[in-house]
Formats: structure tokens, sequence, C-alpha cells
């Protein structure tokens, strides 16, 4: 066990770097010139852009703007973004919020999507199964900036339950809608991997052998068919909590949160190679630790499962 | 012993029987004014299928009195298992008792509350399923769920009360048990692990559904004789399913022997096992391999066969990964020698891991050989290239133990068989579909089947696809792994039969990998004997059997069952 997560933690270096150094190639490959988007449409001095190219190492070849990036991230100065802020304060501002923010997501979508998936998979060919099902794939089908304008304007304007938009610290009150909207659609996935795991797993051998053993139907729905079945949803539970935090682009937009997916789109428009790799190298680091959960969960749901 | 064929029920006098049957019940174990502990008074049972309702269980009348065994036989899908779970409430979702009725100790629970049901479940009727590798839950410990079963059911649950379960199931060192998962267990111990749930609340019935066919020979000995003793002690009765007509012989009182959904025959054990009066029953007492000793393969002339294939110290070591990335040796096969005659039938037998399959693998050139060598034809085996290893393939030809795995479902009869035709390019076209037909005709297989699907076949119509497909390249030698295990005793015999007359008329040699004796008797010629890695005894058939020079060799022969029967 501990021999496994070392090999893990180690495989994680690899990754790490050359996730850095691919978006970082990208970013230097498909820039035009960075200085433009920061000195507007009138343009700059030449003087004025060399000083600003020392400033970022623009001036420097590829592989030395490399090194020096990297070594900001060891030394934790990532420098400033073209806005003048330091990368890491803006980091340190946005990403509480989308951890917030997907948390809650993800919350969601495990209490609600669990509980529903669980009821169709017991009743399984039922009415109640037919139409749980049809409403995951309407959830599916519909694009998530139409979910998150309908929600806004239904539930934020119209019936005034929440605030439309997300104030300033981003409080919890205020970030419950627009979680609901980000795990909307994941909910539905989730719905549908319970249910057929749970299907499956209550025509299990194990599960007929529980009822012979004359326990009552609700502890071997508890303790035999939901353990069973979690396996596959934890797995896509664990992808999810990733995407959610790197892919709320659109969610943080609508409801105007200032996270880091909205940071990310902005900073992608304006050229701002230092932070989009900054960012990107987050979202991959949390992807990376998100799927080394998992794994280790796996080991604590499936006991067969063991790290050598 | 009372010679009444109570509830027997063939096809005509059924109208006559459903009044006779409840009152007929006699058992000279518990005398005729008992109550049953367990009748199933004309029952049927429905299946509802979406091409509609099909009848599995069609009025059948099985009684169980008070510490009696009752064992039914069948074939799979003759409604024995349904039969028994309807008792309990067990049937799948869309199946339910839709004639007829069930009672327990005079009680009719055809169709009880739910409340009734739970509490005859574990305290009042036992059961000891199937496959132990799938009844125990993966995820919780062994102890977990022998207490859950005492405390649904009333009873002290602490440590020591589920020690003792297991104890009683033949678990010793029990603390150290209860606190181990499933897979840490061999298939022995879990299905001691189901026993000891099974009989964890001392229930007046259990129901025991085929509870050691997945396990070895010897393995399956020493449990059945536990469950006996236990059983004999408490008093229970016990519904025992089997396909196995000896074991069932040896172990009931009465047999009820089943048939498509039907009870054909039933009477106490001996007599009907001596004199049975059906012919489906007759035909099962044929074809028990362990009763009727016949050799069916090919006639053997002695030792003037040439030697095909010769092993010499065969060493088989796997790698072991343990903590912290070290790695320990485990030897699978260790110095193994033994020669196999040209047209002539060599058995490897021996318990699970015992490393007969190992080797099986390592001539069909599917595993490595860690030292020693294999000679086919005088050449070594080993030095092949892979040129030679495609030419050496189409000579070797492997037939596996599970024929729904073998085949490749998306493939039609005809494409799986013609697969090797065409990789080997032999003939054209025209000339492999006759080829095809050819070997669909040697099987005993229509010709129209070619056009079929593999789950549109029976088990034993796929093993003999398997077999078809193995013969496509004309090999001299047919490696068969377990090539029956998986079927009926009917369709195993009629298999066997096959094999048999196809060595006959082609003169093909077979390594027979197998832990069924009772198959080793009826086709091999010479027998060579495994434990743990090792080659323990090699010899005839006849010397191996009638003569066995080692202990492990006479344990594995007491231990078939139904093996005495014949000879009362």
């Amino acid at each position: 066990m501990a021999w496994y997560l070392v090999t893990r933690l180690l495989q994680m270096i690899p990754v790490f770097f050359g996730a850095i150094f691919i978006v970082y190639f990208l970013m230097f490959a498909t820039s035009g010139d960075p200085t433009a988007a920061l000195c507007g449409d009138r343009g700059c001095t030449p003087a004025t852009k060399a000083a600003l190219e020392a400033q970022y190492n623009l001036d420097q070849p590829f592989f030395l703007q490399f090194l020096l990036y990297l070594k900001g991230v060891f030394t934790l100065d990532l420098g400033n973004n073209f806005s003048g802020r330091p990368i890491l304060s803006v980091i340190a501002e946005t990403f509480p919020n989308t951890v917030k923010l997907a948390l809650i997501a993800i919350v969601f979508e495990a209490v609600v999507g669990v509980t529903l998936g669980l009821i169709a998979g017991l009743k399984k060919g039922t009415w109640i199964d037919s139409s749980l099902l049809f409403m995951s794939l309407l959830l599916i089908s519909v694009p998530v900036f139409v979910l998150g304008f309908v929600a806004q304007f239904v539930i934020g304007i119209k019936l005034g339950w929440t605030s439309p938009t997300v104030g300033a610290g981003a409080p919890i009150q205020d970030l419950l809608l627009p979680g609901m909207v980000l795990g909307a659609i994941s909910l539905a996935y989730v719905v549908r991997l319970t249910r057929n795991s749970v299907a499956e797993t209550k025509t299990a051998d194990h599960v007929r052998t529980a009822t012979a053993k004359g326990l009552t139907p609700g502890r071997v729905r508890n303790a035999h068919v939901l353990r069973n079945s979690m396996i596959p949803v934890v797995t896509y539970m664990g992808a999810d909590l990733g995407a959610l935090m790197g892919g709320a682009i659109l969610t943080e937009s609508i409801f105007n949160v200032n996270g880091i997916g909205y940071q990310l789109y902005r900073s992608i428009n304006m050229g701002d190679g230092a932070m989009v790799v900054s960012l990107v190298t987050l979202i991959v680091i949390v992807f990376v630790i998100a799927n080394l959960l998992v794994d280790l969960l796996y080991a604590v749901l499936d006991p067969r499962i063991r790290y050598a | 012993m009372s010679t009444s064929t109570e509830s027997t029920n063939p096809g005509g006098r059924r109208r006559a029987d459903r009044a006779a049957a409840p009152t007929a019940t006699g058992s000279s174990a518990a005398g005729p004014g008992n109550t049953p502990l367990l009748e199933l008074r004309n029952v049927g049972i429905t299946f509802k299928t979406t091409t509609g309702d099909v009848e599995a269980v069609k009025e059948t009348n099985i009684t169980v009195m008070p510490g009696e065994t009752v064992a039914i036989v069948g074939e799979s899908g003759s409604g024995k298992s349904t039969s028994a779970l309807a008792a309990m409430g067990l049937l799948p979702e869309n199946g339910r008792i839709s004639e007829g009725q069930v009672f327990f100790h005079g009680e009719d629970i055809t169709h009880p509350s739910r409340k009734r049901l739970i509490a005859l479940r574990g305290s009042e009727i036992g059961m000891v399923p199937q496959d132990p590798m799938s009844n125990l839950n993966p995820v919780w410990k062994i102890g977990f769920q022998v207490r859950e079963t005492l405390k649904a059911n009333g009873l002290p649950h602490a440590d020591k009360d589920v020690v003792q379960a297991l104890k009683d199931a033949g678990l010793s060192d029990g603390e150290r048990r209860m606190n181990q998962y499933p897979h840490e267990f061999s298939g022995g111990m879990r299905q001691r692990a189901l026993i000891a749930i099974g009989l964890a609340c001392n229930p007046r019935l259990l129901i025991a559904d085929e509870p050691t066919s997945a396990l070895d020979v010897t393995v399956q000995k020493q449990i059945l004789n536990h469950l006996e003793k236990l059983t004999k002690e408490k008093g229970t009765s016990v519904l025992l399913i089997t396909h196995d007509l000896g074991l069932a012989a040896e172990r009931a009182d009465r047999v009820v022997v089943m048939q498509k959904g039907r009870v054909v025959e039933s009477g106490p054990a001996q007599a009907l096992l001596q004199n049975p009066k059906h012919p489906y029953t007759q035909q099962l007492v044929r074809a028990v391999p362990s009763l009727t000793p016949e050799d069916i393969g090919a006639a053997d002339e002695g030792d003037a066969a040439q030697e095909i294939v010769q092993i010499k110290e065969l060493v088989k070591e796997y790698k072991i990964r343990g903590s912290w990335g070290r790695s320990t040796q485990f030897r699978a096969v260790d110095e193994v020698s033994f020669t196999i005659r040209k047209g002539h039938t060599t058995a490897i037998v021996g318990e699970s891991g015992s490393g007969k399959s190992t080797i099986a693998k390592m001539l069909l050139g599917l595993e490595d050989i860690t030292s020693g060598t294999i000679h086919v034809d005088g050449k070594d085996i080993s030095t092949f290239s892979n040129k030679e290893w495609f030419g050496f393939r189409r000579r070797v030809q492997p037939i596996f133990q599970n024929p729904y795995g073998s085949l490749d479902p998306m493939r039609s009869v005809f494409r799986s068989i013609e697969e090797p035709l065409r990789v080997h390019k032999v003939g054209d076209a025209k000339s492999r579909k006759e080829k095809v037909y050819d070997l669909l005709d040697r099987v005993a297989l229509p010709r129209q089947l070619g056009d079929r699907y593999p789950n549109e076949l029976s088990g034993g119509q796929r093993q003999r696809v398997a077999i078809a497909r193995a013969l496509a390249l004309d090999p001299e030698i047919v490696v068969c792994d377990e090539a029956v295990s998986a079927l009926d005793v009917l369709v195993q015999d009629q298999v066997l039969k096959l094999l048999g007359q196809l060595q006959e008329d082609l003169g093909l040699t077979y390594l027979f990998i197998t832990h069924d004796l009772a198959v080793v008797r009826e086709i091999a010629h010479d027998v060579c004997v495994m434990e743990s890695g090792k080659l323990v005894e090699v010899g005839s058939v006849e010397q191996v059997f009638e003569n066995p020079r080692q202990d492990y060799t006479r344990r594995l022969l007491d231990a078939i069952p139904g093996k005495d029967l014949l000879e009362v």
C-alpha cells in the first residue's frame, strides 16, 4: 500500500512537467504577439514594447523562457499577469471559489444522483424507472448554458429564491444554484450508472444468499446491493471532480463567479501565456490527485483490490 | 427401506395421482403418521418472459419428512433448483408459483406474507447455494456475513458465536477466519463459510443447491461428509439438489428425478438406482461414468505404439509480487516427466492448482517453459521459430473447458469452424465449405446449424462445435482441458463417446486434463496423477485404478461419489 502510494506520487512528476511543457509550448506557438493585446488598439512605442518583452522574458529563446518559468514555479514566484497582478494572488483569490462550486456540484450529484439511481435500479422496468431515465436523458441533451440561463432567469429573477449572480467573496448561498447547474449533467450520468449497476447487483447470487439468510429487504439493499454497486459510480465521480474544477467556464461566466475557469477564459483571450500555463498546471494537478483518491477509494469499497 | 414410488408422476396418470399423492407420502425414515416438513403439492411455477409465460415447473410433488435427506436429480433446466427455491420465496422477480401449494410443517406457505417469509428464511429454512465463488458478498468480511445471519434471526451474535458457527462448519481458527474476506478463502473454505451461514440458525430444513459441484472431488467428499454429520446431529432435513445421480444415491434417503419441469420418478435411493423404471432415469443411470465402467477409447495395443510427446523434467515457475516490489518464485510445475503414446489417451488428473493445466498450456505454446524440455516427434518445441510454431499449431489443437467462453459470440458456427482453415490458407472457399460441413457431420451436428450463433446453441452443441473447430486442421494431438467438466451427465456421456469414436476413426492422440476420475476411467489409456505441481503416479488406467500405489491417488479414487454403489 505504502509502496503503491509512493510509485503513484512519483508518477505525478513526469505528468506535472510534461503538462507544463506542452501547455507552455502551445501558448508560445499559437499566440501571435502577446504585447499587442496589452497595448490596445493604438499600439505601443517600440521602447515600451521592448520593456514589456523584457519584463515577461519574451525576448529570450523558447527554452530559456520555459526554464525561467520553471524556476518561478519552484520559487513560488510565478510573476505577474498582463494586468500586473501577481499570478499567485489571482489563483489564491479564484481557486477557492471554484473548489466551493465544484464541491457543491459533486455533493449534489452524489446525493441526488445515487438516490434516484438506486430507486430506478430497484424498480427497473416500472414507470418510475422509465420516467427517471427519460428525465436524465432530457438533462443530458440540454446544453449547460441553456440550463444555466433558464435556471438563472426562473429561480433567480422570476421567483427570486436566490441571487441571480454570485456576489463578491462568493458566499455559499449564492453558489448553490450555479453548483446545481454545474452538477446537473453529471447528475444525469450518475443516475444512469447507478441504476444499471444496482439492477445488475440485485440479481447477483450473493444478494439472493443474503435474502435467504432472513435479512429484511432494507438491510439487503443497504448492505449488499448499494455498496457493491458504487464502484463504477465512484470512478465516474472521481474523474468528474477534475472536470468540474477545470470545466466550469460556462457556468462561472453565466453566474459571474470569479473562479479559475472564468480566469482561464480571459487569459486565453488575452494571450497571457504565464497565466494560462499556471492555471492549466493547477487543473492538471487537481486531475491527477482526484484520480489517485479514486484509486485509493476503490480499495476501501472493494477489499479484493490490494495495491502492491 | 420402503419401495413405494410416491409422487411418481409420469405423463398420463396425473389426475389420479393428484388426489393420491399427498396421502401416499410414506417414508420409512420418519413413519407414515408424521406431518411432512416440506411438501410441494402439484406445484406449477411460471416465468413471465417477453415472449409470454413459460411454465418451468409443472405438477410437481415433492415431500421431505423430518430428519430425512431427499435429493432432486436432473439436468440443467429441469426445474430442480426452481422448485426448491420457490419454497423459500427466492424465485427471480419474473417467476411465481402459479399452481398448487407449498406446505411447511403443515402451514401453507405458497404465498406467505413478507413478514412470515423473512421469519421463515434462515431460522426455519436455511440455504447452501451452488457456487461458492459468487455467493459470498466480496466486500464484507466472512465474520460480518455470518454475524448478520445470526442477528437477523434474533440469535446471540457476539464474536464467540460467529467463531462457533464457523467451527461447526469445519473452519477451525475462526478468530482469524472471521476477519478475512471471501477472496482470501479457497473454494472449499468458502463453501464451508456458506454452510456456516446456512446452518447458523439451526433451521429445520436445509436446501442445498449443488453445494459441491464447483469443488474438487476430495474437497467435495469432506464437505458432504461434514454436512451429513451436522444435519444428522441436529436432526435437520436436507433437500439436496444435484445433477450427479451417483452423489444423490450415496447421500440421500430418497431421490426425486426431474426432467423438463416434471417429476418423472421418485423413490428410495438404492431401489431407484438398481431398478430405474422411467426411461429417463434409466438413461441417467447408464450415463453416470462411475456406475458404468466401460472403455470407450480406442483399443489398446500395448506398448507397441510410438511415443509422440516426450516431456522431461518440465518446470514452470511464476513470479508472485510481494510487498514493496519484491517478488518470490512459485513452482506451478515441478520436474514433471512423462510420455504420450500416439493414438492413445493420456489423462492428467489432480485437484485445482495441481499444475495440470499449466502443462497443457506449455505443450500448446501458450506459456513459456522455465526449464526442462517437451519433444514432439523428436523435436524440442522450445527451439521453434515463429514459423515453426505456426506449422506446429496445426498439429496440436486445444478444446477448452467452458463452451460458453471459448466460442466468439459474434461469429456464426460456420465461421468459427472455418477460421483455422482460413488462417492456415487451406483450400479455396468451396473446399473449405465442404470441409466444414464434413466436420459438422462428424460431430453429429445438423448442417443448417452452421448459420447459427453460439448463444442459440446448448452447452453440448457448443462443445461439439469446439471439437469440430479443433479438428478442422486435421491435428494429430488434441489437448482437452476439462473439455467435458461443464456438461450435464447425459451430454458429457455423448461427448465422451464422440471423442472415443473420433479417436478410432482418425487415430487421434488425446491429452486429457480433468479433475474427474470417473471420466478418466472411461476414456483414458494412461493416467498421470498430479499433486501440487509434482507428478505422483503414472501408469495405465487399470494399474492406477485397480492398484493405486500412492495415498493421494487412493484418496482421489475414494472420493468419487457413488463409487461403492455398484458393489452393494
